[in-house]
């Protein structure tokens, strides 16, 4: 799958593009299939989000994952800081982002 | 919106503006411009005939005119200096002081963002070409 | 330590307005973000991995206890209650909204702060040795010469967009204790007939191509330094390269030219300059200097300490040095508790550490380019309360200059330009050597982890350098051996193929096991790999 990424422009916060607007859950994140880039560019002008990039990710039982341990801390939060992540209580975080 | 700001009282040099290497063959010439990577200072024994001097910003972020600028000044050029190109409100209260006296922006400027940008520092920390006293000037002339 | 006048207020408040109205251009669309991002880097805010990040200036490392206070309220207002001191003695917060950065710089500029040119391509904030002023060896101060290049330097017009970022660090002692042959010019003070100037080094630096700077000028005197260093810098900007990111660095220049072309053309830029009238007058650089006279110090003090707790003890011994006074000490609280984060530290701490100061060390802080903190003014009698109320909040980490004591760059946890993470690593370095003794037992080691090949966590100049680099989307690490940042100054040398995070913590164990075989009587682990070479470490990690 395709999946759309930018930061908020105003306070920053990662965020993904889930069909009708912006999530700060990678977990709705959608395909975009080949639109991510022209949303992306359009929600630049916009304002909405700023950097906005599109990369490789597949669909799995937990929901999306992208291709790369980049994104995928991206979408989790700093692994050093588990309390300051989207799963703070789990306790195989190092094994998702690998 | 400004497509032109100047700070001089005289008129602006309407003159063709020729290109260094060009400007070194046609002894009449007397409007030249510099783009980034070209020596301002080959322009120094001509000073004298020279009415415009424009320095090209093809992006912003290029610094080099900075330079050619204050070099310019430094030698005691006093004709118009221009900045021409990528020229954004941003910029030119640095290019201000770098010698420049008149801009010719590829996209016009917000005028009351042009008189911000000239009214914002108070003062400035270094002597360069324009007639502002340093900071540090001042502090041992009061003192 | 200085203070501003109402010009340096002025100044100061006025970027902090200018850095509103640029913000509010561009959330209103006035500006792209094209047209935004240098803005917004030369006051130190980057777009990161998972936010904002804001770097903060704390030029040349100094601090007064109020100005740290201010850094853990800002932290605990606008951040997620902790900061993160840096390689350049600067602190960065890791969850800035762009539309909280102009009342972060405002509360910063209410306490003669700021974060201009901490980014972009322009000269950064001035570093210092961080035992400026209290140093037994120095020749002279370091602080006034870097804070008359911190003012010139500031909004300089011909030099705002530079091909590349530009550092500049000052020391005064033999001892080199702040990388300065790594920066882009670095000053060393000296003193010759009784007059003070400085050694001119120009061209060092670390990134993927890392030089150690050539001597460019032997004295410039202080009455020449500003046209001295401005010569340096218009010869760079009108000849480094812009056609390659990774080729625009100063040292790229000098190295392509070479030091006599380059000492030539500078020469030149120079006879020319010094006509120009750039340079303060003396009685500006002694006004300065007045702000950095000693204190007044107590005569008579005792340099005699109970050494009867042995965790106290094994502190001083490792965390505390010399002072020039007799009776006083500098302290080093390691921000590097076993297991935690090189160079974090939350609110609380801050606060705590701000307090300390105003109670112990004459109201000054200093930071220090190992991500460390120094209290530079602590009486030896108060030595002890001061490590108790630091061993109670988790500050009291004996290890300064240990292998535990690692520089590590944020990396993939928090950096965009990452390629893997650092952080994980320096932790389970150091779990691993402090659990089995072996950190006590090794002594001086100097390691440093980058978690990409831009060398913020300056793994060039460690005795022990790990790079992390991308290996097909893995997070894989190069060993490095044989660097270092101080004065006997050295760029590390890659050891062979890179390991996995565990890889890399048994090769690390390895060489060090090595040495603790191999060392004669004083010699660190340094000394042994060069005096023995390259060779039986390689045998040692892959054999």
């Amino acid at each position: 799958m395709k999946i759309l990424t930018a930061n908020d422009l105003a306070t920053g916060d990662v965020v993904w593009w889930a069909g009708d607007g912006w999530s700060r859950l990678l977990v709705e994140a959608i395909d975009t299939g080949d639109k991510g880039e022209e949303i992306g560019k359009h929600e630049e002008i916009a304002r909405h989000v700023v950097a906005a990039y599109v990369v490789d990710g597949e669909m799995t039982a937990d929901g999306p994952r992208p291709a790369h341990i980049k994104e995928r801390i991206r979408g989790l939060g700093p692994t050093v800081r588990p309390d300051l992540t989207l799963k703070p209580e789990a306790s195989d975080l190092t094994q998702w982002v690998i | 919106m400004a497509d032109f700001i100047t700070l001089r009282s005289d008129e602006p040099a309407q003159e063709p503006v020729v290109t260094l290497e060009s400007f070194g063959d046609q002894s009449n010439a007397t409007a030249v411009r510099i783009e980034p990577g070209e020596d301002a200072r080959e322009l120094l024994p001509f000073l004298g005939r020279i009415a415009l001097v424009e320095v090209n910003f093809p992006a912003y972020t290029d610094g080099r005119g900075y330079s050619a600028a204050r070099i310019l000044r430094e030698a005691g050029y006093t004709g118009e200096l221009r900045a021409v190109g990528d020229v954004l409100v941003d910029q030119i209260s640095h290019m201000r002081r770098c010698g420049f006296d008149s801009f010719k922006p590829n996209a016009p400027l917000d005028d009351a963002d042009v008189e911000a940008a000239f009214a914002r520092w108070p003062d400035v920390y270094q002597k360069t070409v324009d007639d502002r006293r340093p900071i540090w000037a001042k502090r041992h002339e009061e003192a | 330590m200085y203070q501003y006048d109402t010009y340096d207020q002025a100044m100061v408040d006025a970027r902090v307005e200018e850095f509103r109205d640029q913000v509010k251009r561009r959330l209103e669309g006035k500006m792209t973000e094209e047209q935004f991002r240098p803005l917004r880097l030369m006051n130190g805010l980057y777009l990161q991995l998972h936010a904002y990040m804001l770097r903060v200036a704390v030029p040349y490392g100094t601090l007064s206890a109020r100005q740290m206070r201010m850094l853990g309220h800002i932290a605990r207002k606008y951040d997620k209650g902790y900061g993160h001191f840096t390689t350049r003695q600067n602190i960065q917060y890791n969850w800035i909204k762009l539309s909280d950065a102009p009342d972060i710089l405002a509360d910063l500029a209410s306490v003669e702060m700021h974060a201009i040119q901490t980014s972009g391509n322009c000269i950064r904030n001035i570093s210092a040795d961080q035992y400026a002023g209290v140093a037994a060896d120095e020749a002279a101060d370091p602080r006034p010469w870097a804070e008359l290049l911190r003012q010139w330097s500031s909004f300089h017009p011909e030099f705002t967009y530079l091909p590349r970022k530009f550092k500049i660090c000052v020391i005064a002692s033999p001892e080199d204790r702040a990388a300065m042959r790594l920066h882009d010019i670095g000053l060393e003070l000296v003193k010759k007939d009784g007059v003070v100037g400085a050694r001119v080094f120009v061209g060092g630096g670390m990134g993927r191509t890392p030089m150690v700077a050539p001597e460019v000028n032997p004295f410039v005197t202080e009455d020449e330094l500003i046209s001295y260093v401005e010569a340096c810098l218009r010869v760079y900007n009108r000849y480094g390269r812009r056609d390659n990111k990774y080729k625009a660095r100063i040292k790229i220049l000098v190295h392509e030219l070479g030091v006599e072309e380059y000492r030539r053309q500078v020469a030149e830029e120079f006879a020319h300059m010094k006509t120009l009238g750039l340079n303060p007058p003396r009685e500006e650089l002694a006004r300065i200097a007045e702000h950095f006279a000693d204190p007044a110090y107590e005569t008579g003090l005792s340099d005699d300490l109970d050494r009867s707790d042995p965790d106290f003890a094994l502190w001083v011994d490792r965390n505390v040095a010399q002072h020039k006074q007799a009776g006083y000490a500098i302290v080093n609280i390691s921000l590097k508790p076993i297991g935690g984060i090189p160079g974090d530290a939350s609110a609380e701490q801050i606060e705590l550490m701000a307090d300390l100061a105003e109670r112990y060390s004459l109201d000054e802080l200093r930071v220090t380019h190992a991500q460390n903190i120094v209290l530079p003014y602590v009486k030896k009698a108060e030595l002890y309360a001061l490590w108790q109320a630091l061993e109670a909040n988790g500050l009291g980490e004996p290890n300064l200059d240990l292998v535990t004591d690692i520089i590590a760059c944020p990396g993939l946890d928090y950096c965009s330009l990452a390629n893997a993470r650092s952080i994980p690593v320096a932790q389970k370095i150091a779990q691993r050597l402090a659990s089995n003794g072996k950190d006590a037992e090794i002594g001086e080691l100097k390691l440093k982890i980058s978690g990409c090949i831009n060398a913020c966590g300056h793994h060039h100049a460690g005795h022990i350098g790990i790079l992390g680099v991308d290996r097909k989307g893995t997070e894989n690490y190069q060993l490095l051996l044989g660097g270092s940042g101080a004065e006997d100054c050295s760029l590390g040398t890659i050891t062979g193929p890179g390991f996995d995070e565990n890889g890399i913590v048994d090769a690390v164990e390895k060489a060090t096991d090595l040495y603790l075989a191999q060392r004669t009587e004083g010699e660190r682990f340094l000394d042994t790999y060069r005096r023995l070479g390259m060779a039986p470490f390689k045998e040692a990690i892959y054999g």
